[in-house]
């Protein structure tokens, strides 16, 4: 991690067998961190404020669903709602967009993903956790071409492997994280740690 | 699969003020994040190898722009989508404009129409389909050409379904249309009461007063100002005491308008209140 760029934005995305990871995971984050926290995660629209609840209540962070031009803020958690993808405007504003699924997925991940590399470039941080598709590889890809920090979870920790599977067959990854890993690693992303 | 980024942001400023220029067409507005996946997207759609490409063909074949504006914009949409939202309409905003002796509705680009026909399910139900007129706008000739005829894929019909039990509707959703071969044709009365036009909010004004106003999922592609500039074009077309119907993840909220109007219970729908 020497001469590591500044992170100033931090993506996490997932499917399948995430949602126990981000529980165990956001609850430890620390309340200051210099970056907002954006979490794709594949869900159905129905039980929509379910997820939002769970983490708002456990963690110490600020958690807000995304709505569409709202302005980030850093040591914020913010939720892509189901059914939209989330672009970046520039490195403060978000939109929202409803076109079509990509990766069978709205929200996509590599969607996200390869909209922040474009405008954060290597100051973009990625997790990508569990899940049972190929979703956010592309999206990871991106943002290692524009020298952004690539990291995912260790397979072998994860419920569905084939996400964090795909992304080290494919391509370079920084670093290899197991849950228990995660929250001090991030927190350590923190130019105010 | 993703778009590749072969569209620049220069590139993206210079094509619009052609299109602006030629066509009268104005997108210089529009959400940059989102029209710049669209012309990655037409690109790879249309096999442009380059951004010039693209640029050429627009500049010098005028009947390309209805393919071009087909593809920006973006057209998903479906029937009783958020059918909570549908089930405020149906259960609250219908029974107050039922005091009118007529009822106007605007659905602000409409697409191809799915959100008209949802409505016109509704007016049925309510017993207000007589006294009621839907206008259907969009940017785009070609997406109302298909709204008029009423035919939609049938693999789409079990979600719909779905959403319309869910919306709070009790009949046999397959009443409304009938199958032929992979797709499905609304009974052609539901359209009796609809009025197709081309308007496009970002140039055109307002062209009537109206009790309820649905644009659910059109300004997410604009940018903040010309969101303003929507809100006040609405503003002026609403009645007093009428109703704004915004997507699920949009907001009056920090607008020019907000003051205006009041938030209906947690739906996106706003009264008019001054």
């Amino acid at each position: 991690m020497e001469n590591r760029k500044t992170t100033e934005i931090l993506l996490i995305g997932g499917s399948a067998g995430s949602i126990s990871v981000l529980l165990e995971v956001l609850p430890q984050l620390q309340d200051h961190l210099s970056f907002p926290l954006v979490v794709v995660v594949h869900r159905t629209s129905h039980p929509e404020s379910m997820l939002e609840d769970l983490l708002r209540f456990r963690s110490r962070l600020p958690v807000e669903e995304v709505y569409d031009k709202m302005t980030l803020k850093d040591a914020c958690i913010y939720l892509v709602p189901a059914d939209y993808h989330l672009l970046f405007e520039n490195k403060r504003m978000v939109s929202l967009d409803c076109s079509e699924k990509v990766n069978y997925s709205r929200p996509s991940i590599d969607v996200t993903f390869q909209s922040a590399a474009q405008i954060f470039e290597e100051h973009t941080a990625a997790l990508l956790l569990s899940g049972a598709n190929a979703d956010g590889i592309e999206g990871l890809r991106c943002i290692a071409e524009k020298k952004g920090a690539v990291f995912v979870q260790d397979p072998e920790t994860a419920e569905i492997a084939y996400m964090p599977r795909q992304a080290l067959l494919n391509l370079q990854v920084d670093t290899v994280l197991e849950p228990r890993e995660m929250a001090s690693f991030i927190n350590q992303l923190s130019t105010y740690y | 699969m993703i778009e590749l980024d072969i569209v620049k942001d220069d590139d993206m400023e210079m094509l619009l003020k052609d299109i602006s220029h030629l066509y009268g067409y104005d997108f210089t507005q529009y959400s940059k994040a989102s029209l710049k996946r669209r012309l990655n997207r037409i690109c790879m759609l249309d096999k442009f190898t380059s951004f010039a490409e693209l640029r050429y063909r627009l500049i010098h074949d005028d009947a390309y722009l209805s393919r071009f504006i087909e593809e920006i914009t973006v057209n998903v949409t479906e029937m009783f989508r958020d059918p909570h939202f549908y089930a405020a309409l149906r259960h609250h905003i219908l029974p107050i404009l039922r005091t009118y002796p007529f009822i106007r509705i605007w659905v602000a680009g409409c697409s191809t129409g799915e959100e008209a026909y949802s409505l016109a399910i509704l007016l049925k139900e309510t017993d207000l389909f007589n006294k009621t007129l839907i206008y259907a706008t969009d940017i785009n000739p070609s997406v109302l050409e298909k709204a008029s005829k009423g035919i939609f894929p049938l693999n789409q019909m079990k979600q719909y379904s779905r959403n319309y039990i869910l919306s709070g509707g009790n009949r046999d959703f397959s009443s409304y249309y009938m199958s032929m071969y992979d797709v499905v044709k609304f009974n052609s009365d539901l359209s009796s009461k609809m009025i197709f036009s081309t308007h496009n909010l970002v140039s055109d004004s307002s062209f009537n007063e109206f009790q309820l106003i649905l644009c659910r999922n059109v300004l997410i592609y604009f940018d903040k100002d010309l969101q303003n500039k929507v809100f006040k074009l609405f503003d002026d077309s609403l009645q007093p005491f009428g109703f704004l119907a915004l997507g699920a993840k949009e907001t009056l909220r920090f607008s020019n308008v907000e003051y205006r109007y009041k938030q209906w219970d947690e739906d996106k729908i706003w009264k008019k209140i001054s």
